[in-house]
C-alpha cells in the first residue's frame, strides 16, 4: 500500500532522498505545530473580572456588515467599563477570516479572542487553533437551558465546550409590503399552499416573478430547511455520512425547481441578484439571512418579515451562531486567559444590545428584553424554537460547498434532477467527510 | 551571437590578431568573465532562488504529503495524491480535470482573439491620424483596472435578470433573457470577452512597439517594388513581428492558463462547477481547504503542462522561423 510507507522500505529511501534535498526548506515549513490543546481550565479562571496587569487584547471577527456598528459600540463600552484591558479590533470578511485565522494563530501573530460561526468550531478546534472554554461556562454558570434551543450542544467538541453563543441567525421570509398591497395579500403566506397562492396573485398584479429561487448562496439554506421540514437529516451526528440523498432532500429540492418551472422565477438567477432585485423592488419574496435588516433598513425598501413557510411537514429552519473563542495563543500566559474570558464573559451578557445587529440573542432572558422585542427580527420569535444547526463535524465547512452546494445549482437550474444531483453529492460529501474523519483523528 | 567583433577585452584582441590560437588559450580568460557574470546575476539569482527555485522544490515535497499545516501530524503519503488526481472515480478526479478542462477550454478560445485582435488595434494605432493619442489610451486603459474591479462590473452588467446587457439588447429586438453567467457557453463567451476586452490594450502596444521597430526602408523597397498593402503587411509587417508575436502568445497562453479571478467574482464556477478552472480549485483545495498536498500536486500537473505547451509553440515559431529564412 503506497498509502502506508513506513513500512515500504523503498518509500522510505526515497523520503530521505527529499529529506536531503529540501532540509533547508523544512525548518521552515516544520515549524509551528505543537501539541494539541490543553486541559479545560486553562488559568483558572474565577469568574471575576480580570484584575492583573494592564494588557491589550488582539479581537478578530467578522463583523463587516451592518453589524459592523453594533459591535464596534459594544467593544467601546467595554473598554469604557474595564481599565485593565485595552481591546485590538480587527475585523476581516468571514471568508478572508477562516483562511487567515490559523495561518496567523499558528504563526502566532493572530488574535486572543475573538467570533465566529458555530459551524466553524470543531474544525479550528480540530486544528487546534481554539481553545476549551468548559471552565469559563462553568464560572459564568451557564447551561444549555439559558440558550436557545439546539445552539448549546454543537459548540461541544470531544466533550469540551469551544464556543460561547452570542446570537443565533436563521433565514426568514421577506416581502414586499407595497406589492402585497396592490396584490390585495394582506397576510405573510405561511405553508405552500398560501404562497402559491400569494404568487399567483402578485403574477396577476403584475409582478412576472414573484418569487426567484437563487442557486447559490443562499440557496443550501433553503434547502437545509426545507429538508429539515421534511423531516430529513442532512449529516449523520458523528460525521461519518452525508444522508440529504433520502425522500425528504428530493422533496425539499423539488419544491425549490418547482417554483421556476411554476413561472414564479426566472430560470437562471445569478449570484446574489435575488436579493439585488428584492431590495429595488423588482420581486415581491425572498429568503434570505436575518442579518440583511440593517441593509434593507438602509435601502428604504418597504418589506415585511416573517416565519419561513411550512412548506415540509413541520416549521424548521436552518441556523448559524455567532460564538466567540479563545486561542492557543492566549491560553498560553494566564494574565491573558482571563483577560480573555472577561471579555467573552461580558460580551455574552451583551446578547440583547447586539439585537442592535439584526440577530437575535442567543440568551434566553435576553429575548425578553427591550432591545430585541422592539427589533424587526422579533417578528420571527415563533421561528427560534424551530431552528437547526449543523452537527459539529471538523472539515465539513470544505465539504458542503463541492457537494451539497453543487447539487442544488444543477438542480435549481434544471441541469439534472433532484435525485440525481443530490444522489451524486452525498456520495461524495461520504467519500470526503471518511477522509477527513481519518485526517482530524475522529 | 557567432562573431567575434567588436570585443573589445586585451586578450580577445590578442587571440584575434594570432590566428594560431586555439580555443584551449581560452579558459583562463572565460573564468574572469564567469566570475563578473555571476556576481551580476547574483542579485538576481538570489530572488530567483527564493521565491523561484526553493518553492517549487518545496511544492514537490508538499505534493507528496497529505499536507495541512494546521495539523500537527503531515503523513507522507508518496506519490498517493497524483495517484488520486489520475484515478477516475476518485473524488479529486471529477472536479480536478473538470477545472483542467474549464481551463483548456477558456485559453484555447481567449487566446487566439488575443493574438489577433490586439494586433489589429495596434495596426489602427499605428497609422497616423487625429486623436491618435486618445485612441490609443482608451484602448490601453481597461487594463489598469484589477480584477476584481473588471469582475464585479461585468457580473452587473450582465446579469441575466437586473443587467444592463440584456436591457439595451431588449431596447434592440433581440433576444434579452440570454444567461450570461449561469449557462454554458454564454459563461465562456462572456469571460473571453472581457477578458479580451480588459487585456487587449496590454497586447497592442508589444505589437505597436514591434510594428514601430521595423524598419521603414523595408516598406519603401516593397513599395518599390510594386506590393500591394496585403503584400507588405504579409511578406514586411508580419515576419517583422515574429519575435514579438511569439512573446505574445507566450505571455498571452500563461496569463489564460492561470486565469482565476473573472470565473471566482463574474460566475463563483457556476454552472454547477463548470466554469472553475484549474487555480480556481488549485487555490479553493489549498488555501481555503488547507489541504496543501493535493492543492501542489495538482499545481506540478498544471505546471508540466504547460511547461509541453510553451515547448510546442516554440516549436512552432522555430519550424516557421526557418522555413521563411
Amino acid at each position: 500500500m503506497p498509502s502506508n510507507p513506513f513500512t515500504s522500505p523503498t518509500s522510505a529511501l526515497s523520503r530521505r532522498g527529499f529529506l536531503a534535498v529540501t532540509a533547508g526548506s523544512l525548518l521552515v515549513a516544520g515549524c509551528g505545530s505543537g501539541p494539541g490543546s490543553q486541559s479545560q481550565g486553562v488559568g483558572g479562571f474565577s469568574g471575576k473580572p480580570y484584575n492583573g496587569p494592564k494588557l491589550e487584547l488582539a479581537y478578530w471577527n467578522g463583523f463587516t456588515g451592518g453589524d459592523g456598528p453594533a459591535m464596534q459600540a459594544l467593544v467601546k463600552k467595554f473598554v469604557g467599563s474595564h481599565d485593565k484591558i485595552q481591546i485590538k479590533n480587527n475585523t476581516i470578511q468571514w471568508t478572508d477570516f477562516y483562511q487567515r485565522l490559523p495561518a496567523a494563530t499558528k504563526a502566532g501573530k493572530g488574535p486572543d479572542v475573538g467570533a465566529m460561526h458555530l459551524d466553524q468550531l470543531a474544525t479550528n478546534a480540530a486544528r487546534s487553533v481554539i481553545v476549551p472554554l468548559d471552565d469559563l461556562a462553568e464560572a459564568l454558570d451557564l447551561s444549555e437551558s439559558d440558550f436557545a434551543p439546539s445552539v448549546w450542544g454543537p459548540g461541544i467538541y470531544k466533550d469540551k465546550r469551544y464556543g460561547i453563543p452570542l446570537d443565533v441567525h436563521t433565514i426568514a421570509m421577506y416581502y414586499n409590503k407595497d406589492h402585497f398591497e396592490k396584490a390585495g395579500i394582506s397576510d405573510a403566506p405561511t405553508d405552500a399552499a398560501s404562497l402559491d397562492d400569494a404568487c399567483k396573485k402578485l403574477q396577476a398584479a403584475g409582478i412576472k416573478y414573484p418569487f426567484w429561487m437563487p442557486n447559490q448562496w443562499p440557496a443550501h439554506l433553503m434547502f437545509l430547511s426545507l429538508l429539515w421540514q421534511f423531516g430529513g437529516q442532512p449529516y449523520a451526528e458523528d460525521g461519518s455520512e452525508a444522508t440529504y440523498d433520502d425522500a425528504a432532500g428530493e422533496k425539499a429540492l423539488s419544491w425549490m425547481r418547482e417554483q421556476v418551472d411554476k413561472g414564479y422565477s426566472p430560470k437562471a438567477v445569478d449570484i446574489d441578484s435575488q436579493y439585488a432585485a428584492f431590495k429595488n423592488g423588482k420581486n415581491s419574496i425572498t429568503w434570505d439571512g436575518i442579518w440583511q435588516i440593517n441593509d434593507l433598513e438602509a435601502a428604504g425598501t418597504n418589506y415585511g418579515i416573517a416565519t419561513l413557510p411550512v412548506i415540509g411537514d413541520e416549521l424548521a429552519a436552518w441556523a448559524n451562531s455567532h460564538n466567540f473563542f479563545m486561542t492557543k495563543q492566549a491560553a498560553d500566559e494566564t494574565n491573558r486567559a482571563n483577560a480573555a474570558k472577561t471579555f467573552i464573559g461580558w460580551m455574552s451578557d451583551q446578547s440583547s444590545a447586539w439585537s442592535k445587529a439584526g440577530m437575535i440573542p442567543a440568551r434566553n432572558s435576553a429575548r425578553k428584553e427591550g432591545a430585541f422585542t422592539g427589533s424587526v427580527q422579533h417578528g420571527i420569535l415563533d421561528q427560534v424554537d424551530h431552528l437547526h444547526f449543523l452537527p459539529p463535524v471538523p472539515g465539513l465547512g470544505d465539504v458542503q460547498p463541492k457537494t451539497l452546494e453543487v447539487a442544488v445549482n444543477t438542480a435549481v437550474l434544471g441541469k439534472q434532477s433532484p435525485e440525481a444531483s443530490l444522489s451524486k453529492a452525498a456520495n461524495n460529501a461520504t467519500e470526503l467527510m471518511k477522509q477527513n474523519q481519518q485526517k482530524f483523528g475522529a | 551571437m557567432t562573431t567575434t567583433t567588436g570585443q573589445t577585452t586585451a586578450p580577445e584582441v590578442e587571440t584575434t590578431l594570432d590566428p594560431s590560437a586555439t580555443p584551449s588559450a581560452r579558459p583562463g580568460r572565460r573564468r574572469g568573465d564567469d566570475l563578473a557574470a555571476w556576481l551580476f546575476l547574483a542579485p538576481y539569482l538570489l530572488l530567483f532562488g527564493v521565491f523561484v527555485l526553493l518553492p517549487i522544490v518545496l511544492g514537490v515535497w508538499i505534493s507528496l504529503h497529505s499536507w495541512d499545516f494546521t495539523l500537527p501530524g503531515k503523513p507522507w503519503v508518496g506519490i498517493q495524491n497524483y495517484r488520486d488526481l489520475f484515478t477516475p472515480g476518485s473524488v479529486t478526479f471529477d472536479p480536478f480535470w473538470n477545472s483542467m478542462q474549464a481551463t483548456g477550454i477558456f485559453t484555447l478560445f481567449s487566446v487566439p482573439l488575443l493574438i489577433v485582435v490586439p494586433l489589429v488595434v495596434a495596426l489602427v494605432m499605428n497609422q497616423k491620424f487625429p486623436g491618435r493619442n486618445l485612441f490609443r489610451a482608451v484602448y490601453f486603459a481597461p487594463y489598469v483596472l484589477g480584477v476584481a474591479v473588471v469582475g464585479v462590473l461585468w457580473r452587473y452588467l450582465l446579469d441575466a435578470n437586473i443587467g444592463a446587457v440584456n436591457a439595451y439588447l431588449g431596447r434592440l429586438g433581440l433576444p434579452a433573457d440570454t444567461t450570461w453567467l449561469s449557462s454554458l457557453p454564454e459563461a465562456w463567451i462572456a469571460m473571453v470577452l472581457v477578458t479580451v476586452w480588459w487585456t487587449l490594450g496590454f497586447n497592442a502596444v508589444i505589437y505597436l512597439a514591434g510594428l514601430q521597430d521595423i524598419p521603414k526602408e523595408l516598406y519603401e523597397a516593397a513599395k518599390v517594388d510594386g506590393a500591394t498593402p496585403w503584400s507588405q503587411f504579409r511578406y514586411v509587417t508580419l515576419p517583422g513581428l515574429r519575435p514579438v508575436t511569439m512573446f505574445v502568445t507566450l505571455t498571452t497562453i500563461i496569463a489564460s492558463a492561470n486565469m482565476f479571478g473573472q470565473a471566482f467574482i463574474m460566475t463563483n464556477g457556476a454552472p454547477a462547477r463548470e466554469t472553475r478552472t484549474a487555480i480556481f480549485y488549485i487555490a479553493e483545495t489549498g488555501l481555503q481547504d488547507f489541504q496543501m498536498g493535493e492543492a501542489a500536486a495538482a499545481s506540478w500537473i498544471l505546471t508540466v503542462a504547460l511547461m509541453l505547451l510553451a515547448l510546442v509553440v516554440f516549436g512552432v515559431f522555430r519550424a516557421r522561423g526557418s522555413v521563411e529564412s
